[in-house]
This record gives structure tokens, C-alpha cells and sequence, in this order.
């Protein structure tokens, strides 16, 4: 029997056409190595001459246990594993994560905090897709969008250094509100980033939106109906491409986003150039989040002060005996949560990113579980890319912006 | 908690003799494990819940009946619900049937409980490994699956130690 890797013919029988056997249609291994499978991914696909007949991901490679190694730590040190996670959105990570601590032990943030939170995510979120515009352009052979995208990311990780000492593995948000209040120098930084970015937005689109390259490898390419897209658990750009305007920021609003005035962009073609739009639409609507919460960014503290679940400030160890047992207390045993299990989720830049989270009574997550964006979303690529052509399988993986390290956890 | 939420929690009570309970403002349902599938038809075609959120499960090891809970979570999109269900498995050759024909997401989500927990999706049209290696031994998150420590081998406890180490096979 062929062997492919550890997989035998006979295991993938279900999933292959009956013309596999008889050697009509060839069977090509692509990636883990291929550089437009955006990390780690494998494709088995089955090929009629250039047509792509059958598709079968293979996913595992990037597979690092953080749930099950999650278990094993308190609940503030497993925070630290969730960055690693959506190497794209650790902001976003860490949010969902601590909603859902929070959720779980009933603690309060104060509004700075949550405004702080906020823009982060937002940056995060602008990041995010900056990266995913600069790669997927260049899947499509667009070379220079990529030097342009990753001119601006920098400006972001420069915030995010310049706020938690970390240009991406932050961990800046805590269980209880943020580690501790930006700098003096945060609030020009960001002006400054939001003042330069929606130029450099209309650049990126005077390269691509019109340019007939980009078009005739994008439209009509990769299409999904808005109620098949529901049904295979589609979330974020690639589902609201489809119609759906599914966006847990306005569906159940979290972290004070229900003040903020924005648009959740949709489209109803459902290709790869609709949820190319949507990305595009998606930062500017970001900037006006980032706008809206910089100007009544409150005053007052950036920390719960529940100083059972959230350690009290430095300045206050030297001088109260409680402040120091609670210290002690968290950094070396942590807190405790009840029994019970929570579901928190958040809209990351590639869609529901939700946490389940169950307690046991002690100071240890019981069972945590992260709902991943993408392991949904590119689930649906077999769908998407059946009957197109393996160029035009390259433009979709793109399109769907999938990162390895959130399928894989 | 709302009226529409308690009145199909009330409907599954009914029909599933399904308990209620309710955490942090979060309502979930213990369904027995073999009507399932006929839950989530009945969530889907009759409530309304068109997209399946996550589909996980919980190890409550040393306990043996129920060892498991299957937790799956149902949104629906117009009318802006969550509904949590779970199903308890016991501990001995653990299986229930896939709800794949009804939430075509279930698919991986089912796969990936399968790999790290050996409950076994009866009608599953893909039931492989997902994450792990295809060869690979034993499920790793189930809680007597040990979290793989280096445990320092000295000569004396050298075979011993290599013998409960988990690793895949040859």
C-alpha cells in the first residue's frame, strides 16, 4: 500500500474520490514547509491536472499541550501560556483569559482599565491584519504591500514595548484589571499612530483594490453563503464577507465596547476580495474605536482593589502588614476559584476567540479550554477550495487568515 | 435569565428529563449522553441555535460513572442566546453520538475531544486523530495522563522510570 508519512491509503479511503486508487488523480503533499501555508499546515490534496478535487488539512504540528499544561499552574501564572497561543492577538489572548478569571470569581475592573484594555485590543487587532494584508498580498504576488504593512506593525509593537516592556508576548493585562497604568508617553504614541495610519491605509488600497492583478486572482474565488458559513462555525472577516454581521463586539458587548461608536463592516459575495474589504474596513472602524476611547479615557485606577485576587501595589508592601500577606499569599499559593464553569469569549481579529474555563474549588484551573478562531475557520477550507485551482488554493488559505499557533494551541 | 432561554431550557427539561443548573449567570443543561443528537436537532431546527460554538470535555477522574462531561455550547445568532449543554460519559469505553450531521463544525470539534480524551463520536464521517500524531498512544488530557516531567533517571531506577514515561510507540 503507498504510505504517506504514518498515514496509509486505507486510512484516508473516506476522504479521497474513487479515482485516487485507480492513479487517475495524483495525491500532492504540500507544506508543512511551503511558505504560503502561513506557518506550520499541511495539505494532502488531491489533483486532477491543476484542479484541486479534494483537500485533507493536517494540522497537529505546533501542538504544545498550553491546556493541558494550563492545569498545572495558578491561575495568574497560566496566563503566560496564553499569548503563545495566537501569536498575532496575545493582547487579545490575555483579555479573554482574564474575562474569563474574572467571570469565574466575580471581580470587578475599573473603567480605566477596561478603556486601557481597549485600545490595546484594538492595536492588536490593527496589527493583526496588517500582518495578514502583507502576507496575503504577497500569496497573490503583491510584494510590496508587505514591506508597507510591517513599517506600520512596528509603530504597534513599539506601543506595546513602550506600555509593558514586551513587544508581543505582554502579558500586560491581568486577572482584575492591567499590570500597571501606561506611560506618560502612551497617550502621543498613539495619536501619533492614529493620525498617520488612515493615510497609509488609502496607500495599501490605491496598491491593491483596483489593481487588476489583485482582482482577477481574488474575485469570485473561494465562495461560501452566508448560512453555510454559520453552519460550519465561521467567524469573524470570513463569515461576515458572507452577510452574516455576526461580531461579538456589538452581539454581546464586553469590556465597555457598547459606548463606543463603530460599524461592523459586511459584505455579501463571500470571496476572497469581500473578506479582503472587510479586513480593510475592519482597521478603520479600529481607529475610530482607539479615537473614541483616547478622548474620555477616565482617570482613577487600573487595578481591582480586591487585594484577595489582586496583588496589592508595591508602594502599599513597605508600609500595611495585609498588603503583605496578600502578597505572599498570591505569589505563592494564588487564589482560589469556585466549582463551576464559565464561558467567556471575545471577537479577536480572526473571529470568536472564546475560553472555557472550569474552577474546582482550588487555586489551580480545573480545565481550560480555548474556542480558536481558526481551527473553525479553516476547517472550511476542504469546502472552499474544492474544483479551484492550487494557485487559486494559495489565495484562499490567504484569505481566511489563519495562524498555526491558535488551531494547534 | 430570559423568557425564550427558560421556556426551550423548560421544553428540553421535558423532553430529555434534562437537569438544570445555573453558574455565573451561564444556564447548562446535563443531557443524557445517548439522546444527543436528537437535542441538537431539537436546538437547531426548533429553537433556533444555528451556530455551534466549542465542543470540549471535562476529565472528573478518579470518579468512574460519570467519568466525563461532553460540554458543548449553542449560539443563536438572531436571538442573541447562549445554551450550554452537558453530557455525561462514564469512564469505561466511552462513547455518544455525533451531533457532525447537524453542526457541520462538529466535525474537528468532535476529533479534537476524541484525541485528547478517547470518547468515542458514533456516525463520526472522519474519525481520526487530530493534534497528535496518528500512532500516537493514550489520550494526554485525561487527568491520569501524566503531564511528562523529565524525571532525572539515575542507574539504579533507569528501566523504571523509561517504563512509565509516556512515549509514542516504536
Amino acid at each position: 500500500m503507498t504510505q504517506i508519512q504514518e498515514v496509509s491509503l486505507d486510512e484516508i479511503r473516506h476522504l479521497v474520490s474513487e479515482r485516487a486508487l485507480t492513479g487517475d488523480t495524483m495525491l500532492l503533499n504540500m507544506g508543512p514547509q511551503h511558505p504560503s501555508t502561513h506557518g506550520v499546515l499541511r495539505l494532502l490534496l488531491e489533483l486532477d491536472g491543476e484542479t484541486v478535487v479534494n483537500c485533507i488539512p493536517d494540522i497537529g504540528f505546533l501542538h504544545t499541550g498550553i491546556e493541558k499544561n494550563m492545569e498545572s499552574k495558578t491561575y495568574q501564572k497560566a496566563e503566560v501560556m496564553t499569548d503563545r497561543m495566537d501569536y498575532m492577538n496575545t493582547v487579545g489572548n490575555n483579555f479573554t483569559y482574564c474575562l474569563a478569571v474574572e467571570k469565574l470569581v466575580g471581580l470587578d475592573v475599573p473603567a480605566r482599565a477596561q478603556a486601557i484594555r481597549v485600545i490595546l485590543a484594538e492595536l492588536t487587532r490593527i496589527q493583526s491584519h496588517l500582518v495578514w494584508l502583507g502576507t496575503a498580498a504577497l500569496d497573490v504576488a503583491a510584494m510590496s504591500v508587505f514591506l508597507y504593512c510591517f513599517r506600520e506593525r512596528e509603530q504597534i509593537l513599539d506601543i506595546m514595548e513602550l506600555v509593558s516592556g514586551q513587544r508581543m508576548m505582554t502579558t500586560y493585562i491581568r486577572p482584575g484589571g492591567v499590570w500597571r497604568d501606561v506611560p506618560v508617553e502612551f497617550e502621543a504614541a498613539v495619536r501619533d499612530f492614529i493620525k498617520i495610519i488612515p493615510k497609509r491605509i488609502d496607500e495599501y488600497e490605491a496598491m491593491l483594490t483596483k489593481n487588476p492583478l489583485f482582482l482577477d486572482r481574488c474575485l469570485g474565488i473561494g465562495v461560501i453563503s452566508g448560512e453555510e458559513a454559520i453552519n460550519w462555525g465561521l467567524t469573524g472577516a470570513t463569515l461576515r464577507a458572507s452577510g452574516p454581521d455576526y461580531d461579538l463586539r456589538k452581539y454581546a458587548p464586553y469590556s465597555g465596547y457598547e459606548q463606543y461608536d463603530f460599524e461592523v463592516p459586511t459584505h455579501t459575495d463571500g470571496d476572497v476580495y469581500a473578506r479582503y474589504l472587510i479586513r480593510i474596513e475592519e482597521m478603520r472602524q479600529s481607529i475610530r474605536i482607539i479615537e473614541q476611547a483616547m478622548a474620555k479615557i477616565p482617570l482613577g485606577p487600573v487595578r481591582s482593589n480586591n487585594y484577595k485576587f489582586v496583588p496589592p501595589p508595591r508602594s502599599e508592601i513597605g508600609t500595611s502588614m495585609e498588603a503583605l500577606i496578600h502578597h505572599f499569599k498570591l505569589w505563592t499559593e494564588g487564589f482560589s476559584a469556585p466549582k463551576g464553569s464559565v464561558y467567556a469569549a471575545t471577537e479577536s481579529p480572526r473571529g470568536e476567540l472564546g475560553c472555557f474555563l472550569e474552577g474546582d474549588g482550588g487555586p489551580k484551573p480545573y480545565r481550560v479550554h480555548f474556542r480558536a478562531p481558526s481551527f473553525d475557520n479553516l476547517q472550511v477550507l476542504p469546502r472552499l477550495s474544492k474544483g479551484h485551482f492550487v494557485a487559486d488554493l494559495v489565495a484562499i488559505i490567504g484569505s481566511i487568515d489563519i495562524v498555526l499557533g491558535d488551531i494547534d494551541r | 435569565m430570559s423568557e425564550a432561554l427558560q421556556s426551550y431550557q423548560q421544553r428540553l427539561a421535558q423532553a430529555f428529563q434534562a437537569e438544570t443548573s445555573e453558574f455565573a449567570g451561564e444556564i447548562s443543561l446535563i443531557v443524557p449522553a445517548p439522546k444527543i443528537l436528537e437535542a441538537a436537532r431539537m436546538i437547531h431546527d426548533e429553537f433556533g441555535f444555528d451556530f455551534l460554538a466549542y465542543v470540549t470535555a471535562v476529565d472528573y477522574w478518579p470518579e468512574e460513572n460519570p467519568r466525563f462531561h461532553v460540554v458543548y455550547a449553542f449560539r443563536s445568532l438572531s436571538q442573541k442566546l447562549i445554551l450550554h449543554l452537558r453530557a455525561p460519559v462514564p469512564g469505561i469505553s466511552p462513547s455518544l453520538p455525533s451531533i457532525e450531521p447537524v453542526y457541520r463544525n462538529a466535525n474537528w470539534q468532535e476529533r479534537e475531544v476524541f484525541d485528547m480524551f478517547g470518547i468515542k463520536f458514533e456516525g463520526h464521517s472522519d474519525p481520526r486523530r487530530i493534534l497528535m500524531p496518528a500512532d500516537w498512544q493514550g489520550h494526554p488530557q485525561r487527568k491520569d495522563y501524566p503531564l511528562g516531567y523529565e524525571e532525572p533517571q539515575y542507574s539504579f531506577n533507569f528501566d523504571e522510570i523509561k517504563a512509565r514515561k509516556p512515549a509514542p510507540k516504536e
